[in-house]
């Protein structure tokens, strides 16, 4: 395999803030490395607060007090050269935006400017990548749009006059008109109803085909990451805990929580009731001592109570963190 | 209550700034219960004598000690601002509570009226009110004209903050078990809205003292009721500034801006406080 | 009914409402007082003497005309409208037999010429330092100048304009301090007068200024600093939009919509500022004209100019209301 496009290597992230005279850390992405292939779609999931958000929008350098980086890095190499993606100016970055790496936010009902017409917003983000006069690149967007099955007239409309789910594959077309080599998506199909999250989901794909791109995918819905994921990671409270092909997390997940996440799936012809996590996930402000998960897992002993267990590959391209895996099964 | 203080005295430094300043002013204003002269008595001392330490703010040219006669006049200026926040307070709460607790229609008649108080030029209306009433103008009478038109505002904010409490639980709970309306108002909505009410409060009395001061030195108050803006209409009266007599102008007017300003900073700072998003900040866990 | 047109009923609703309430509350303030103010109007007016009998004698006619003392008190507010209606308050009675409206639509454009000039001046500057303070937090000149807006806020116009009095009239005495041009000059469009009106706006306009940037300085600051937070400026950022453009017709922009409404809102207390500050440099608007007219105790000029000022601010606020929509798309949604 050649060079990944993207290695993030002991990346930590806390959210820091302090007003009268209380000061609080949230450490909401601790400690993770991950890397990525040309082309591959990498899913990334686990429970709400988690963390996803955090981690991706550190990985864009879409830095924002009171989140701060305190350590790692976050390498992209497009072309042959590798950037670091927190140490370069801001006109390097500029550069890079867009016509390299795109962005699809969470909760894109409201990442459209809500007075102005969405024809505006596709000319600040794309028009200097292009690098084609007014018309041309006009016809460039409608093209594009035309492929993603919405009606050019949305060029025209306002963002309140589309609905979210216009909205939503509207900000896909944003995301996807310069040909970007890399996509990171959060969330992209949680609002939206069954039927045009089908829709969108699909359109992903096939973009994704047509330009080889990759993509961060970020859900907590596993049965989309079934569906699109080549590769998947979980995270639990602001860490990694596992990492591996798609099909070898469903089929023989080895951390205790993304074994319960996936047992926890409906599957047809089930009839036995789930069984919910016991215990609040922990809070990132104080978190508990040694692995995270301990106070919830059922496997939990004393080591994990002092120490925080590494990540490991257990098996070729299957990494977890824990010191008591689940069993491996055999394919 | 006594925790928040101490927590914006230390992390606040325009709520610190600001109660400084309006502890200077009311220290002075209480002085005043040890003047030597009754506040209306004029020529007890020599005329326009500068400040000495026998009158540390000189004399007026009608003859009264600057330093004691400012005392009783910043002690009339602020509570005549706290006469007129406390009853606008009281329509300001009424309204903005009912508007904010009822919604739909009720809220927006409320406000539509509430909006128009807030356009509508006071000054003019004011000076309409002096003309008609002349020699029967009165402090008080002032102060509650005042009230009447200057609620508007508070309503405003105080209505927001209701709003967003209709649809909280204890609302509902309140309303199955049968508590009226006025009941629920006072009892569970009326806490929540105080700090907004606390930091409306002293803007309203920046407000009113600065139309007060204003109408005063025009003339269009009770000249013999001793106020800051009666000070400086007696001043005016004699040509001060063109005679010379600075100090009669100065320090009227260098005490009512510390007070104007330390209002305002305690009103900036306690709506800093009240804010959501400090508040988020500053909530452990 | 939906989008603009219903939009436009409400502000026309409003706008009716705005001017009934108002010119109730100058019904109500002249007419449930225990005063007569016929004779007292009298009263002062002939205090300076050189009345002549016949001229009393219209005044009181006028007068009662003008409260209707004559009817019931429905009567009264008929008639009280109906002067309302036509602008017709009757002749002055300091400026006998000048009519009011004469006087007032002479005074009238002083006034509007002041206020458009400091409230466009005072709005574009403070909302554009604001915008500036709250994008770029860490500029120590622009902390200094949140600084001075929070101390000049506070103080009411009319101290700041008789302390500008002060400074440029006696301590430092090189602006004209009074009036709206220089005294027995023609009234001509020449360069020559044109200067001068405009250096005896300085004064006038600076006072207003002061204590108005401060408010829009720190209310734009404060929307600026949320907004900078919302998911559509954070997504421009991502974006790769320049920084300026981001500024721009992102943040400033949508703050922008309410310091409209705020513009609207504060109409009024801005007019209130205008008429004081006209008094302290004697500049020849309305306000003057008010303050002189209760003075010589002219009665129909007083009412006048209340009832006058009440409608011009509630059509400015009008004219702001409709140009509204072009700012914000959403209302004609709504
Ligand atoms: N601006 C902020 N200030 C302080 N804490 C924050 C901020 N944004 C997020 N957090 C905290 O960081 C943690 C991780 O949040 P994040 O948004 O990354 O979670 P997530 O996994 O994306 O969740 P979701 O699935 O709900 O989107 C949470 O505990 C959250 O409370
Ligand atoms: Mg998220």
């Amino acid at each position: 395999m050649s060079e990944p496009v993207l290695t993030v290597s002991g990346l930590r992230a806390w959210y820091r803030t302090s007003a009268y005279g209380v000061s609080r850390e949230v450490r909401a992405v601790d400690d993770i490395s991950l890397s990525i292939a040309a082309g591959e779609i990498y899913g990334l999931a686990g429970e709400s607060s988690s963390g996803k958000t955090t981690l991706i929008k550190t990985i864009a350098n879409a830095i924002q007090p009171p989140l701060e980086v305190l350590a790692g890095s976050v390498v992209f190499r497009f072309g042959d050269r590798p950037v670091d993606i927190h140490r370069i100016s801001r006109e390097a970055l500029g550069k890079i935006r867009w016509k390299h790496l795109s962005y699809i936010m969470q909760g894109s009902m409201n990442v459209l400017n809500p007075v102005r017409r969405v024809r505006h917003t596709f000319f600040d983000f794309a028009f200097r990548h292009i690098g084609r006069p007014k018309p041309e690149f006009l016809q460039v967007v409608r093209d594009h749009l035309q492929r993603l099955h919405l009606a050019p007239d949305v060029l025209d409309a306002f963002p309140h006059q589309l609905s979210g789910g216009m909205r939503q594959r509207v900000t896909i077309a944003l995301a996807t008109v310069c040909r970007p080599e890399f996509i990171i998506a959060d969330e992209p199909t949680t609002a939206l109803d069954v039927v045009v999250q089908k829709g969108v989901l699909a359109m992903i794909h096939e973009i994704q085909r047509e330009l080889g791109s990759s993509i961060i995918f970020v859900t907590h819905d596993m049965a989309v990451h079934a569906n699109l994921t080549d590769r998947l990671g979980i995270m639990y409270a602001g860490r990694l805990v596992e990492e591996g092909r798609t099909a070898d997390i469903f089929r023989a997940p080895r951390h205790p929580y993304t074994a319960h996440l996936i047992a926890s799936l409906p599957r047809l012809g089930d009839t036995a009731p789930k069984k919910g996590l016991d215990g609040a996930p922990p809070n990132l402000a104080d978190p508990p001592p040694g692995c995270r998960f301990h106070p919830r897992c059922p496997r939990a002993s004393d080591i994990c109570r002092r120490e925080a267990p590494p990540m490991a590959e257990l098996s070729p391209g299957h990494r977890a963190a824990c010191f008591h895996p689940e069993p491996e099964r055999p394919a | 209550m006594g925790r928040i203080l101490i927590d914006l005295l230390r992390f606040n430094r325009q709520f610190a700034v600001g109660l400084v300043l309006l502890a200077i002013v009311l220290g002075f204003a209480l002085l005043s219960f040890f003047s030597p002269y009754p506040p209306n008595d004029s020529f007890v001392v020599p005329p326009d004598v500068p400040p000495s330490w026998a009158y540390p703010m000189g004399t007026t040219s009608r003859g009264q000690d600057l330093f004691w006669l400012l005392t009783f006049s910043i002690r009339n200026t602020l509570l005549f601002g706290v006469t007129v926040a406390l009853i606008s307070r009281l329509l300001a709460l009424v309204i903005g509570l009912v508007a904010g607790y009822c919604g739909g229609l009720v809220d927006r008649a409320l406000m539509s009226i509430n909006d128009t108080f807030i356009v509508i030029p006071l000054f003019p209306i004011l000076v309409l009110f002096y003309f008609v009433m002349k020699d029967h103008m009165s402090w008080g009478l002032l102060a509650l004209m005042m009230a009447c038109l200057g609620w508007a505002y508070d309503a405003r904010l105080i209505r927001s903050v209701a709003l967003s409490l209709r649809t909280r639980e204890f609302t509902e709970t309140g309303i199955f078990s049968g508590m009226s309306m006025r009941q629920i108002l006072v009892e569970e909505h009326l806490p929540y809205v105080l700090p907004i009410v606390f930091s409306t409060t002293m803007n309203n009395i920046n407000w009113s003292i600065g139309l007060e001061v204003t109408l005063s030195v025009l003339g269009f108050t009770d000249i013999n009721t001793p106020t800051i803006g009666v000070l400086i209409y007696w001043a005016n009266q004699h040509t001060a500034l063109v005679a010379g007599i600075w100090w009669w102008i100065f320090f009227p007017v260098l005490l009512v801006i510390l007070a104007f300003i330390g209002l305002f900073l305690l009103a900036v700072s306690m709506n800093e406080y009240i804010d959501p998003r400090s508040r988020l900040g500053r909530s452990g866990g | 009914m939906t989008g603009y047109p219903l939009y436009l009923l409400t502000r026309l609703g409003q706008f009716a409402l705005v001017v009934f309430i108002g010119i109730n509350i100058a019904f109500i303030v002249t007419h449930a007082t225990p005063i007569d103010p016929v004779e007292q109007s009298i009263a002062a007016a002939t205090q300076f003497g050189s009345t002549s009998p016949e001229a009393i004698a219209l005044m009181r006619q006028s007068l009662k005309e003008l409260y209707g003392l004559e009817g019931s008190l429905g009567d009264q507010y008929v008639s009280f409208w109906s002067r309302v209606a036509t602008g017709d308050f009757g002749p002055s009675l300091s400026a006998f037999p000048t009519p009011v409206s004469t006087l007032i639509g002479r005074a009238l454009p002083w006034t509007v010429a002041l206020l458009v000039v400091s409230t466009l001046l005072t709005w574009v500057l403070g909302n554009l330092l604001g915008g500036l303070a709250g994008y770029y937090r860490r500029s120590k000149a622009l902390r200094f100048a949140g600084i001075l807006a929070m101390t000049f806020h506070p103080i009411p116009y009319y101290i700041v304009a008789f302390l500008l009095l002060i400074v440029f009239g006696y301590l430092w005495p090189v602006l004209p301090i009074s009036g709206g041009y220089k005294m027995n000059m023609t009234r001509d469009w020449s360069w020559e007068f044109i200067g001068s009106v405009a250096a005896h706006a300085i004064l006038p306009v600076l006072s207003l200024a002061l204590v108005g940037l401060g408010g829009w300085f720190m209310g734009m600051r404060s929307l600026v600093s949320n907004i900078v937070t919302e998911d559509y400026v954070a997504y421009a950022e991502l974006g790769g939009v320049e920084r300026r453009r981001i500024l721009g017709s992102y943040v400033m922009r949508n703050a922008l919509v309410p310091q409209v409404t705020g513009l609207a809102m504060s109409l009024g207390s801005i007019f209130n500022g205008a008429i004081i500050t006209e008094q302290v440099f004697g500049y020849p608007g309305v306000g003057t004209l008010l303050v002189s007219a209760v003075h010589v105790g002219d009665y129909s000029l007083v009412l006048g100019i209340t009832t006058v000022s009440i409608v011009a601010v509630s059509v400015a606020v009008l004219l702001i209301d409709l140009a509204y929509p072009l700012l914000d798309p959403r209302v004609k949604a709504r």
